[in-house]
């Protein structure tokens, strides 16, 4: 339980690694536009060959990308499904009382799936790619923009540091007290959901105690280390675009000028 | 010269759970020169803490006033100037880390007060060498030991620019190994660095490094003076509630049971030096 690594972020050195954390997130934004944009096989394609071309350039394996589908297979495989036994057309392929399989609906029902499929694994290459940490501070950076419009963007980062800083140290307390509760004849895996769900009382009641606690000490200890808000903050570490990043940006803006050409240019193909 | 540290006739009062008053501290007077290292001690409840946390304008004096190079603290102007010139370290060693890598840790402080990136750099190289845990700048606090993580904080006083560091009971929730880690390297600092330091402890070892002792009880300054001073006023100590090194207690004993002995005994060596 010691062992623990949040998120799942897999180290590594890549160009992509590499990459400022803002350009990251905002490719990874343009490339899911650039998904939905596509409604046509060689779209489709387009962008299967470019996901394949972004894991190699990151280095990460193949399979380990194609298991961040694995939560909603279910979804993927219900959606085809559906599409491919509801789906509407005219070109009916097999027909049985009310279910009838179309041409129109399976091809929907594939195109669909791939979106699903291909918007998880874009997402998923940019928490492969890039540490929590850095994650916070790139999420800060694009948020601070918005400042002047109310979004709390120093606030949600700083809540962010913290919550990365003591989620191990919660999870630490939270094995002891388990424990602590065994011996003292607590019993955490018997009895029906409704019994299960009670007995982890035990559990939540110490481990908030602790939290308010833990909160109250690191108010006083933010405080005495001269914290006042986000006014005036600077940080040691900077965030800065490389020659890389514009590649990645123009990669990006190609790949949504690609989609857009295929969905409503002169039709080539 | 200057003190550092000047408190004048310090009084916190509060209202506890119960609705009554209680008074924390009473009527304290104390004056801590530059480069002094001074222990804090006292039973629990005996108000150490709190007139720690009144060091850096944590709290604020219900009566009586705390001075920090001059300034006052009961002068909101004065509040960030008091707290870079005065760092704290608290007993939690957890609870006191904000970052999840050491380095941005001790970034933290410097990063408040709005200096420059790179000047954060250096300071925070500095401070992490002095505390000698340069080899773990990039790790997460989590993984490292309770010695280390208070040393993680000592750092990020020292990366603040305080010249004078509070420890609050750094050592009580230690090991021994970490117990040993911090009075050294507070000893190194304060006389390599010339960082005067104000040590609150229960363990009477400590206390016998330092230049001076305090001794608080129920809100008041007892008594203070050198260690050697102090710690061979066995029966008043024990009256406080603390306890007398060993080897002055055992000398105390004799001394009353006949035996001729120099009364300042404090130190094991001192005792088996007296009977050559």
């Amino acid at each position: 339980m010691l062992d623990i690594t949040l998120g799942q972020y897999y180290p590594g050195n890549s160009f992509i690694h590499r990459l400022d954390p803002r350009t990251k997130i905002l490719a990874t934004l343009l490339l899911i536009v650039a998904v939905f944009l596509a409604n046509t096989a060689v779209g489709y394609g387009a962008l299967c060959v470019m996901v394949l071309f972004i894991i190699a350039l990151s280095g990460l394996p193949f399979m380990l990308v194609l298991k961040s589908v694995k939560p909603l297979l279910f979804i993927i495989v219900l959606t085809l499904l559906l599409h491919t036994l509801l789906g509407q057309g005219e070109h009916v392929l097999y027909q049985w009382k009310f279910l009838k399989v179309t041409e129109e609906g399976v091809q929907m029902g594939v195109k669909m799936s791939m979106r699903l499929i291909l918007l998880l694994m874009i997402s998923s290459i940019l928490t492969f790619t890039t540490s929590p940490i850095v994650l916070t501070d790139g999420i800060e950076a694009l948020l601070r923009p918005f400042r002047v419009i109310g979004v709390p963007a120093h606030e949600l980062a700083m809540m962010m540091t913290i919550a990365l800083r003591f989620i191990p140290t919660l999870m630490e307390e939270t094995d002891r007290i388990i424990k602590a509760q065994t011996a003292r004849g607590a019993d955490f895996s018997s009895g029906n959901l409704l019994a299960r769900a009670k007995n982890m009382l035990p559990i939540l009641v110490p481990l908030f105690i602790s939290a308010f606690r833990r909160a109250d000490d690191l108010a006083v200890a933010m405080e005495a280390r001269c914290y006042r808000g986000g006014e005036g903050r600077t940080r040691m570490h900077q965030l800065a675009y490389h020659a890389g990043d514009a590649a990645a940006f123009v990669f990006a803006f190609a790949m949504i000028g690609l989609m857009a050409f295929l969905r409503w240019g002169p039709n080539v193909l | 010269m200057e003190p550092v540290i000047e408190v004048q006739g310090l009084t916190h009062v509060y209202i506890d759970a119960e609705n009554t008053k209680v008074t924390a501290l009473d009527n304290i007077d104390l004056q801590i020169m530059p480069g002094e290292f001074v222990a804090v001690i006292g039973a629990n409840g005996s108000g150490k803490s709190t007139l720690a946390r009144h060091l850096n304008a944590l709290l604020l004096p219900s009566e009586g006033h705390v001075k920090i190079k001059g300034m006052d603290t009961m002068e909101e102007d004065n509040l960030w100037d008091i707290r870079q010139t005065v760092g704290m370290v608290f007993q939690n060693p957890d609870n006191q880390i904000v970052a999840a890598i050491v380095e941005e840790d001790v970034a933290f402080g410097p990063e408040n007060i709005g200096v420059l990136p790179e000047e954060i750099r250096t300071r925070v190289d500095d401070a992490l060498k002095a505390v000698d845990m340069t080899a773990y700048r990039t790790h997460a606090p989590h993984l490292l030991s309770g010695g280390q993580k208070q040393r993680i904080a000592i750092a990020g006083t020292l990366a603040l620019g305080s010249e004078c560091i509070v420890l609050d009971e750094p050592t009580a929730m230690l090991d021994p190994k970490g117990r040993k880690e911090i009075l050294s390297t507070m000893l190194r600092l304060n006389k390599e660095k010339k960082i005067t330091v104000v040590y609150i402890t229960h363990f009477m070892v400590e206390a016998m490094l330092a230049d001076r002792v305090v001794v608080m009880s129920e809100g008041k300054i007892r008594f203070q003076g050198t260690p050697r001073e102090v710690f061979s006023r066995v029966e008043e100590l024990e009256r406080l509630g603390l306890e007398a090194p060993l080897a002055a207690k055992v000398a105390f004993e004799l001394r009353k049971s006949g035996m001729k002995l120099p009364k300042e005994i404090i130190t094991n060596e001192e005792l088996a030096a007296a009977f050559g």
